[in-house]
């Protein structure tokens, strides 16, 4: 397929292997953010071509993982009641709650769909005027705009029967927080490509600065992850700091505007909890007072929930780039993507997924 | 989640104050909003995230960064083979 199998090539893939041990001469630490890049890190064996000394672990960039588990709580009691149409994007279903998720809840007769898109969610609140359709709107920047154009439409449309559970997190302010934090070892990052496509590369300037730490915007080919390891590895070894952009193929320096403006229409900053790992002020985006009736949260008058993480997952550690999926006992045992402990274990972008598709058997010899 | 696809504009179609346009993945044909991308036309590559277009490809770009990385695959025959 075009714009994808060039950047599969694997000729190239280990040319620039080559080129970054020539670069390297002491260890470094990188982070790539998102979830998706941490797929094909996995999928393809990429650290494995990398020389020793350069260590890539994994970010928080998975939105389904960092949802908070009260929000799952949330839409499962929304599912079960009669008068009420989930609408879900299908990463959600298995993502283990408080007590359940909603694939059991669809088994106890809540009635969830899955949708590929957020249109799909206003046309099914389109076409049954007589229940009450709630869409469970999560994710990052990249998926913000979307969203948005849900709540847009179903306000233009006048729609009394549909509304949001927003959980919207932002990448920045989660780069913030892991670099102010004490057990922080990351010495640059990949930033994620697809949200950098939506808000453009100008948003992580200040990051740059700020921590002078060098970013690269990178996409999610093999050829791209690789070229933006080299492009990092080259300023660390040289001691510089910058922003560079190594998916420029989708990401310009301001990014896409129309999908800014509509995000920007329907969505506020807010303070965001993030599963694994608590509060991070500002992080996320709450719907205006204009679309407050489309707010799932206020139509339903849900309330403050406040439930722990089962102790024996060590999720908030993984979504730190603290710990790897295997150094956790119950890693493949107690914990696989049919029965998870965690959210990380499910999602398709989930580290813990990754590892367990990708490395179990590895792990077991 | 934050996965976006290329594929190519086949056709395009304006309903109602949305433009929407059938988009082509390999063998997969699908519908895909262009309200982020007014800019997008026939023959186009967009990266389509969720039902929609969040960019159009810029194929001068991708062909550029492409051949420079081909280039560099011209170093492959100093390496030792590919494991298998």
């Amino acid at each position: 397929m075009k714009y994808l199998d060039e950047y599969r090539d694997q000729r190239i893939a280990r040319a620039l292997a080559a080129e970054i041990a020539q670069w390297t001469t002491r260890p470094w630490v990188l982070m790539e953010i998102c979830g998706g890049q941490t797929h094909t890190i996995m999928r393809y064996g990429i650290d494995e071509l990398l020389p020793r000394g350069i260590e890539l672990v994994h970010g928080p960039g998975c939105p389904v993982c960092v949802t908070p588990l009260e929000t799952v709580d949330k839409a499962i009691e929304l599912a079960l009641r009669p008068d009420v149409i989930l609408v879900s994007y299908g990463d959600m279903l298995r993502v283990p709650g408080s007590r359940s998720d909603l694939l059991r809840a669809m088994a106890q007769g809540a009635d969830v769909r899955i949708a590929y898109s957020s249109t799909e969610a206003v046309k099914i609140a389109r076409s049954s005027p007589d229940r009450k359709v709630v869409f469970l709107a999560i994710g990052f920047e990249t998926t913000a705009p979307a969203n948005a154009m849900a709540a847009w439409q179903a306000k233009r449309e006048g729609l009394t029967n549909f509304s949001m559970l927003v959980s919207h997190v932002l990448v920045p302010p989660a780069i913030r927080a892991l670099m102010v934090s004490r057990t922080n070892r990351v010495q640059a990052f990949i930033a994620p490509g697809h949200v950098c496509t939506v808000v453009g590369c100008k948003e992580y300037e200040d990051l740059v600065r700020d921590f002078r730490v060098p970013i690269v915007v990178g996409g999610f080919e093999p050829v791209d992850i690789l070229e933006s390891v080299l492009m990092l590895v080259r300023q660390l070894e040289a001691g510089e700091v910058k922003l560079e952009n190594q998916y420029v193929r989708s990401v310009s320096y301001q990014g896409n505007l129309p999908a800014q403006r509509i995000m920007a229409e329907v969505f506020e900053v807010a303070d965001q909890k993030w599963r694994g790992i608590g509060p991070i002020p500002q992080s996320g985006l709450r719907l205006r007072e204009e679309y407050a009736a489309f707010d799932a949260d206020r139509v339903f008058d849900l309330g403050e929930l406040s439930v722990d993480e089962p102790a024996e997952c060590i999720s908030a550690q993984v979504l730190q780039g603290l710990k790897k999926p295997t150094d956790c006992p119950a890693f493949g045992m107690r914990c696989t993507p049919e029965n998870p402990l965690g959210a990380p274990m499910v999602s398709t972008e989930g580290a813990c997924a990754a590892y367990y598709h990708y490395r179990r058997h590895k792990v077991a010899s | 989640m934050c996965l976006a696809i290329p594929g190519k504009i086949l056709a395009i179609q304006e309903l109602g104050p949305m433009r929407v346009a059938r988009v082509q993945f390999g063998g997969i044909v699908r519908q895909v909003s262009l309200s982020f991308v007014p800019e997008a036309g026939l023959g186009d590559y967009v990266m389509v995230h969720v039902g929609f277009a969040i960019s159009r490809v810029d194929s001068s770009e991708a062909q550029r960064t492409f051949k420079l990385l081909q280039e560099m695959g011209a170093l492959e025959t100093e390496l030792p083979p590919a494991e298998t």
